[in-house]
């Protein structure tokens, strides 16, 4: 390492020489002290040019996939600038070319699944985007005439129960997330027991497992109700439970970034702490808690399990959340998948429909949470 | 420093907005004894009413544990072979409730661990493309693309991994077997369907890649400017003045993202629920049919329906231990967070 080091500093010196008299052109007579020994400025894109239609060349022989194809090419790559800058350069600068562009990589991987996720579902749930299938109630439908059952798309009872379980949700972990954080933030001693065990406590509230979240919430309802206890309410409770430390963890960051002067400077006017609190502390941070309760409705708006032990599933219109299950969309898609009823076809393209209208759902949520952050954040303080 | 005079704005407006309204003089007035005396009640309850919300996290906390207790018990007490609700339908075929359990928690720490071994790299790749490599005006777009990763349901990746994944893994799972069947991992047969952990382990894999790329690109962005720029001036190339100066420093953030990362997996329910066809065995088969070793959650979630109430506690009782040992991953993780968050970080930055 060392000696590969002074190496580089004793090729690198004639830089620091005035370059008097010295032709510094490319074109100019002997090497040019300033790029010898460095690979021209664009041969990373030369090398991956190369490397592409060597292995299109190589696919187009062996029967042609786009996946083998890229894979090969990134292969050729990395050896080939590797290579290449060992032998121009050194292994030092080759380890780093190297690195350079398996990070790059490694983005671009991150890239294809979601690129790919939501061009299938787009694909694949466009046709069930009918007017019908936004306001309809589907399920089965037995014509005593015929003696035929008819599945009927429709995921109006799949919205509703979404909007009703979520907003619940949303109503009992909005005022106890933000509460507690400022309760953390403002209130407490850091040195006292109850701030240490919250905070802590809301750490491992982090990591509940959605469905154990969904599992008690059976269970509790169990306990009071009896054996058939699903409801929309139970749901709720369990996405509460989700819910709560993402509130608590996204307001406790905002109300940390309310600098101490403005406090200070309402302290020193008299006022009170409650008002401080309400009229300087939360206005200032009102975006970033705004935005934070955005994401957390995003969050939970799709998860599945819990809704689905504490809920079960149902084709039935119900808007009643104490009035037994209640069907959501994310669960439409998993029991249309994995349950589907006689007609298989029409359940799969219910559940790509309910898809579609949930990932719909929940890139408004998050444009909505951007767009809240950018227009009403303080000049300045993002 | 910013953030002082930044944040400053919003108080003199607010403080002028409170100024013309009608009730805020009189809070301002040198004879401020009235006003205090009458905001103390709104005070009291404000605050009482905040710690009783810090105060229901614990209780809501404490319940979720008593309750799946609770409904545990009975499952976990009863004779598995004499019981008639235990001894037919899924649950058929155990003594007891650990020897029912235990492959499951195989399979949960198996599969988690897969999609670890595949996730966890790319993850901290990332991380180091959005901290050190990308342009810095791209940084922030290319940050919130891997987080809309985090926003897509995670019933919708397993829609994904089964329309998508699931066949183009097919030919990938042929070649493992044929050039490494003879270690456990690859043996056959191999799946005709590519319903394989494999399969759920890819997209495992990308569920938990947000969660490690945040947290590792917090952490890689805290290194101090000045080691950074000390390897830099040795004549480091990017590369070396990472491996000197960054990852020493955000080793410790690393782990603890990785390990929460775990704990996503380990409760992670769609992906195995939908993708893989599973068993209740032990096995470290990754690509076959009729050797996939099933996770707890997605046993839940596939059994739940149509199990008889005693069933079902037995399934909240596996939910329990899912519990437990996600606990205990996201405790592990948040000590070594704060054992390294602690002093010896805060002392650098001083230093720095």
């Amino acid at each position: 390492m060392s000696a590969t080091a002074t190496d580089t500093v004793r090729a690198e010196k004639p830089q620091g020489v005035p370059g008097g008299g010295r032709p510094s052109g490319p074109r100019g007579p002997g090497p040019n002290a300033f790029t010898s020994g460095q690979l021209p400025r664009f041969v990373e894109l030369y090398t991956l040019g190369v490397a592409l239609l060597l292995s299109g060349a190589v696919f187009a022989l062996i029967g042609f996939s786009i996946a083998g194809c890229l894979v090969t090419a990134a292969l050729i790559y990395l050896v080939g600038i590797g290579v290449l800058s060992t032998v121009v350069e050194n292994r030092r600068k080759a380890t780093d070319r190297v690195v350079r562009s398996l990070v790059m990589i490694a983005f671009l991987l991150a890239m294809i699944p979601l690129v790919s996720t939501l061009a299938t579902v787009v694909d694949h749930g466009w046709a069930s985007m009918t007017w019908q299938f936004i306001t309809g109630t589907g399920g089965s439908v037995f014509d005593p005439a015929t003696l035929k059952v008819t599945v009927v798309q429709g995921a109006l009872q799949a919205i509703v129960g979404t909007l009703i379980i979520t907003g619940i949700a949303a109503l009992i972990s909005i005022p106890i997330g933000i509460l507690t954080a400022i309760y953390l933030v403002e209130y407490a001693q850091p040195s006292q027991w109850m701030p240490r065990t919250v905070t802590f406590l809301v750490d491992v509230m982090t990591g509940i497992p959605s469905i154990v979240a969904g599992l008690f919430a059976f269970a509790l309802a169990t306990l009071i109700v009896g054996p058939k206890a699903f409801s929309g309410f139970s749901a709720a409770i369990a996405l509460s439970v989700l819910m709560i430390p993402i509130v608590v963890r996204s307001t406790e960051e905002m109300l940390k970034l309310v600098s101490m002067d403005l406090r200070e400077a309402s302290f020193a006017l008299g006022v009170t702490k409650f008002a401080t609190i309400v009229k300087v502390v939360l206005p200032t941070a009102i975006a970033g808690i705004v935005t934070g309760v955005m994401l957390a409705i995003s969050r939970v708006i799709g998860e599945t399990a819990p809704i689905f032990i504490a809920a079960s599933f149902t084709d039935n219109f119900n808007a009643n959340p104490f009035g037994g299950a209640m069907q959501t969309l994310p669960v439409m898609v998993y029991t249309g998948y994995k349950f589907p009823s006689s007609d298989i076809a029409v359940s799969y393209q219910s559940a790509w429909g309910a898809a579609l209208l949930l990932v719909l759902l929940v890139v408004v949520l998050n444009l909505i949470a951007r767009i809240v952050a950018r227009i009403f954040s303080p000049k300045g303080l993002r | 420093m910013t953030d002082n005079t930044t944040a400053r704005p919003p108080l003199t407006s607010n403080a002028a907005r409170s100024g013309d309204s009608d009730r805020g003089p009189g809070a301002l007035k040198p004879g401020a004894g009235t006003s205090r005396a009458s905001a103390r009640p709104g005070d009291a309850v404000f605050r009482w009413l905040s710690t009783g919300s810090a105060a229901s996290i614990m209780v809501i906390l404490a319940g979720v544990a008593l309750f799946l207790i609770i409904k545990a018990l009975p499952a976990i007490g009863a004779n598995w072979s004499t019981n008639p609700d235990l001894s037919g339908g899924t649950t058929a075929g155990n003594a007891s409730f650990w020897q029912y359990v235990a492959p499951l928690i195989w399979g949960t720490l198996w599969s988690s661990l897969i999609a670890l071994v595949l996730g966890a790299p790319v993850a901290i790749g990332i991380a180091l493309f959005i901290s050190h490599y990308a342009p810095r005006r791209l940084a922030n777009v290319l940050g919130y693309l891997v987080d809309l990763l985090a926003a897509v349901p995670s019933v919708v990746f397993g829609l994904w991994g089964i329309f998508v994944i699931r066949p183009f893994i097919i030919p990938f799972q042929d070649w493992l077997n044929e050039f490494f069947g003879w270690i456990p991992l690859f043996a056959g047969p191999v799946s005709r369907t590519g319903s394989t952990l494999l399969a759920g382990g890819i997209v495992l894999a990308v569920m938990i890649l947000p969660i490690i790329t945040s947290i590792s690109r917090e952490i890689f962005l805290q290194t101090p400017r000045l080691h950074e720029e000390a390897a830099l001036a040795l004549g480091a190339t990017k590369w070396e003045m990472i491996r000197l100066a960054v990852f020493p420093y955000a080793r410790s953030g690393i782990v603890s993202a990785t390990l929460l990362g775990l704990g996503r997996a380990l409760g992670e329910t769609m992906a195995i629920a939908l993708i893989i066809s599973p068993s209740l065995i032990f096995s470290v088969k990754l690509i076959t049919d009729s050797a996939n070793s099933q996770t707890i959650a997605a046993n839940i979630a596939l059994n739940f329906p149509e199990s008889n109430p005693l069933q079902r506690d037995a399934l909240i009782a596996t939910g329990l231990a899912l519990f437990v040992i996600s606990l205990a991953v996201n405790m592990v993780a948040r000590l070594v967070v704060r054992r390294s968050s602690g002093a010896p970080r805060r002392s650098r930055k001083d230093r720095a």
